[in-house]
């Protein structure tokens, strides 16, 4: 199916798309970055703060067309959903598990994001 | 509604045969658990796709009735 055709099924997509063209990192999120309003999205959230990761958060619950969408878009039935350089990367239990092995940091300097030395 | 680890277990395994599921309840509300799933089917899978397979198993239920699902999966150590 072309990029065309899913994007007429899900017109959502373009919307979804230029949230995450526009900056290096984007979490889909429930809540916002300073009031989080999920234990997952809250998790992620302070993982990305604590290594100094300037991030754009974008609250699902403030548009159900963004919150579904997105799920559809990148195959993956949870929020929050992490997005860097406009790869999906994961939801919480990946975006910990990279974090604690050391992973997320050497992924995100291999993309060239900042992050507190 | 709910679902019980069981059913979990199940629905995993039959998708993905050879699977060692370890399904951990954890608040006893059926709507928070954590499993652990070991599969040769995710050799060569980045983890993305390894939960996706099991995402899929579930046949749309997480995010659904199932609330949480603290996931880890891995293939068998060699």
């Amino acid at each position: 199916m072309t990029q065309a055709a899913v994007s007429a099924d899900h017109p959502v997509f373009e919307r979804i798309k230029s949230e995450i063209d526009e900056q290096d990192v984007v979490l889909f999120m429930k809540g916002t970055p300073v009031f989080p309003q999920c234990g997952f999205s809250a998790a992620v959230v302070q993982i990305l703060s604590q290594m100094d990761v300037k991030f754009k958060g974008v609250n699902v619950l403030d548009d159900t067309d963004v919150r579904e969408g997105i799920k559809h878009y990148s195959n993956w039935p949870t929020i929050p959903q992490l997005y860097v350089r406009g790869e999906f990367v994961g939801g919480c239990d990946i975006i910990r598990e990279m974090f604690e092995n050391g992973e997320l940091q050497q992924f995100l300097v291999d993309k060239g994001i900042q992050q507190a030395s | 509604m709910a679902m019980d680890a069981d059913e979990i277990a199940t629905l995993i395994k039959q998708t993905l045969p050879d699977a060692q599921v370890t399904i951990t309840d954890l608040r006893g509300d059926g709507d928070h658990y954590a499993a652990e799933v070991i599969s040769s089917e995710f050799v060569g899978k980045t983890r993305v796709q390894q939960h996706q397979m099991v995402y899929e198993s579930l046949q749309g239920r997480m995010g659904g009735v199932l609330h949480a699902l603290a996931l880890s999966t891995s293939a068998p150590s060699a």
